[in-house]
């Protein structure tokens, strides 16, 4: 039989046997590949156009407008971009933004590889360990980030109650209470919450490492820190790369776990792009002004893509 | 790689056990806070020289409040509804564009799935803005179909993408088998490649749908009236009025809404696993 014919869009010719009727039409357009692949990629197109190019080319005219809520917007120019740069509460956002994304994703990488690697031993409830460790990022980040809000309660804060009992500290701590100390309270459920994340994919690519390899390198004189660094990172470098650009990613557009936490308080301190642009968007109500805010997520995110496709090319 | 020499066991004891004890206790305590907070009566929780940590006084009330002064048993279905249904549709978009981008030969093939990966990495900070005029254009604003057709669009490139490996793992050979017995292609792809990919779909719709059941923004800026919330704005903005926060309703609350995911979660770990790494590999 005939196998070469299977994978090209020449028509099969081998006789048509087995089938008890003449094909109609539609079938037969639906045997050429690129009339199908229209077809099967049609759905997924249109709402991606729709709810994706669609807004995201809104979102570049709403910026360059005047636009507010009930009231069609005017061309003002870059005038949305030149109060942005003359805004303080705008500019603490946008290096809050810088801030909590990489102190956040650095220590997620950090304790994330440790997880990772006290994972990969054997040892007894392994399963119901590595199930419950991911329970952080599986519930909403909304309910999880409420429970840390009351344990960071001015009155009522655990951590206050055994700092007091304990006897280190005689004085409230008010956790939210601070711009500097808010942040850091940010920046801890960050990694609470996306800590699993890199334990989990981490796991994945240390248990793809010949152990063959750490036994010659045994065997060889290096010790387990050697062993790690030479032989583990390097194995593991593409998938711990990836991780942490799609967290960058994430992290760099959080909206809820800050919003949710402070509000972007106390005194607008805490804000980060997501949280500033619904605050000016949504509850005042200026939704140019607001998109404008948006878009500055905007070359970050295509730097982050570039970088990642051109090394998934590379590594093709 | 046990040890079997004393001081290599205690040496285990600071290097494993510790480390791994208190990762797993910090991992769950917001998680026992969450409980203790809901079943202790206000009188202790408003109380700071009440021991925090555990309760003699165990109580339902802050459940029944719960259902009492706010809608949750609507949200729990608005919330169950509208993450069935975006996962049904991001199912079956991604499936069917999966498999094309996998397995047919087009001129296109390259670019439509880069351009899906693109769209995968776009996060909905950036385009909730102008996606709040397109849902107010369409008429959507404040039903359940406003989040039911915008929530595909994280989940149809998540979905896609982890389809598309998935097929790529399936040997090309047993379907030339059944184009070889006369089957059309799509008589292929229906009986014999979607089955096969049974176990994929399920790993995608598994995170597909605690996706759903978690999305926050879009649910904040489209959906208004009480009725119309999911969980986590329900328990966010209802039980929070103005400086009040109701503590014992909004952990019980918070319970109530984490435990389906964590459920479903935990009858499908590995699929979820895999989708998770999946996801990253690509």
């Amino acid at each position: 039989m005939a196998r070469v014919t299977v994978a090209t869009d020449v028509p099969v010719a081998v006789p048509d046997v087995r089938r008890p009727r003449r094909p109609g039409r539609l079938s037969e357009l639906l045997e050429k590949q690129h009339v199908l692949a229209g077809v099967l990629l049609a759905p997924t197109l249109a709402i991606l156009l729709l709810f994706i190019a669609y807004p995201f080319v809104l979102g570049i005219w709403l910026a360059v407008s005047d636009k507010v809520v009930g009231r069609p917007g005017n061309f003002v120019g870059l005038d949305n971009f030149r109060v942005n740069l003359n805004d303080s509460i705008f500019l603490r956002a946008f290096q809050n933004t810088f801030i909590y994304t990489f102190i956040a994703t650095a220590l997620k990488l950090a304790l994330g590889m440790g997880a990772a690697l006290l994972l990969n031993h054997h040892f007894r409830f392994k399963r119901i360990v590595r199930a419950s460790m991911l329970l952080p990022w599986i519930v909403p980040t909304v309910l999880s980030t409420l429970a840390w809000q009351w344990m960071f309660d001015a009155t009522f804060s655990v951590f206050n109650w055994v700092l007091m009992n304990v006897g280190i500290i005689s004085d409230r701590i008010l956790w939210l209470g601070d711009g500097v100390l808010a942040m850091g309270c940010l920046i801890a459920v960050n990694v609470w919450r996306g800590m699993p994340f890199f334990a989990i994919t981490l796991l994945a690519g240390l248990q793809t490492v010949n152990p063959d390899l750490h036994e010659a390198a045994e065997i060889d004189g290096a010790n387990a820190w050697q062993r790690f660094w030479r032989v583990t990172l390097p194995l593991i470098k593409p998938i711990m790369l990836v991780v942490v650009l799609f967290s960058m990613i994430a992290t760099f557009a959080d909206f809820q776990l800050i919003y949710v936490l402070t509000r972007g308080g106390p005194y607008s301190s805490t804000h980060v792009f997501g949280t500033y642009a619904y605050e000016i968007a949504m509850r005042a109500a200026k939704l140019g002004q607001g998109a404008s805010i948006s878009l500055f997520l905007f070359p970050f995110l295509l730097t982050v893509i570039v970088f990642q496709l051109w090394y998934i090319r590379k590594s093709d | 790689m046990a040890t079997p020499k004393y001081g290599g066991r205690i040496k285990r004891v600071f290097t494993f056990h510790i480390p791994l004890t208190l990762m797993v206790g910090a991992t769950l305590f917001p998680f026992y806070w969450m409980v203790i907070t809901a079943i202790r009566p206000d009188s202790e929780l408003y109380n700071v020289k009440s021991n925090p940590f555990f309760t003699l006084h165990p109580t339902i009330k802050h459940f029944q409040d719960l259902f009492e002064l706010t809608m949750f048993a609507q949200w729990a279905w608005n919330t169950l509804f509208i993450a069935t249904v975006s996962t049904g549709i991001s199912l079956f978009c991604g499936l069917l564009a999966g498999y094309a981008l996998a397995r047919l030969e087009f001129r296109w093939a390259p670019g439509l799935g880069t351009l899906i990966f693109i769209t995968y990495l776009v996060p909905p900070t950036l385009l909730f803005i102008p996606l709040g005029d397109v849902v107010k254009t369409f008429g959507l604003g404040d039903t359940p179909w406003a989040v039911i057709l915008t929530y595909p669009t994280f989940l149809i490139p998540f979905c896609t993408w982890l389809l598309m490996g998935y097929f790529k793992t399936i040997p090309r050979e047993i379907e030339d088998c059944a184009r070889i017995d006369g089957a059309s292609r799509i008589q292929t792809m229906v009986r014999i490649s979607f089955p096969l990919a049974v176990p994929g779909i399920l790993s995608a719709g598994i995170f597909a749908f605690t996706l759903s059941w978690n999305e926050f923004l879009y649910a904040l800026v489209f959906l208004h009236s009480p009725q119309q919330k999911t969980i986590p704005i329900g328990v966010f903005t209802e039980l929070v009025r103005g400086d009040v926060f109701y503590w014992g309703p909004l952990m019980a609350g918070a319970l109530l809404g984490s435990i389906p995911v964590a459920l479903v979660y935990s009858f499908f770990v590995e699929h979820y696993v895999t989708a998770l790494t999946g996801a990253v590999k690509g």
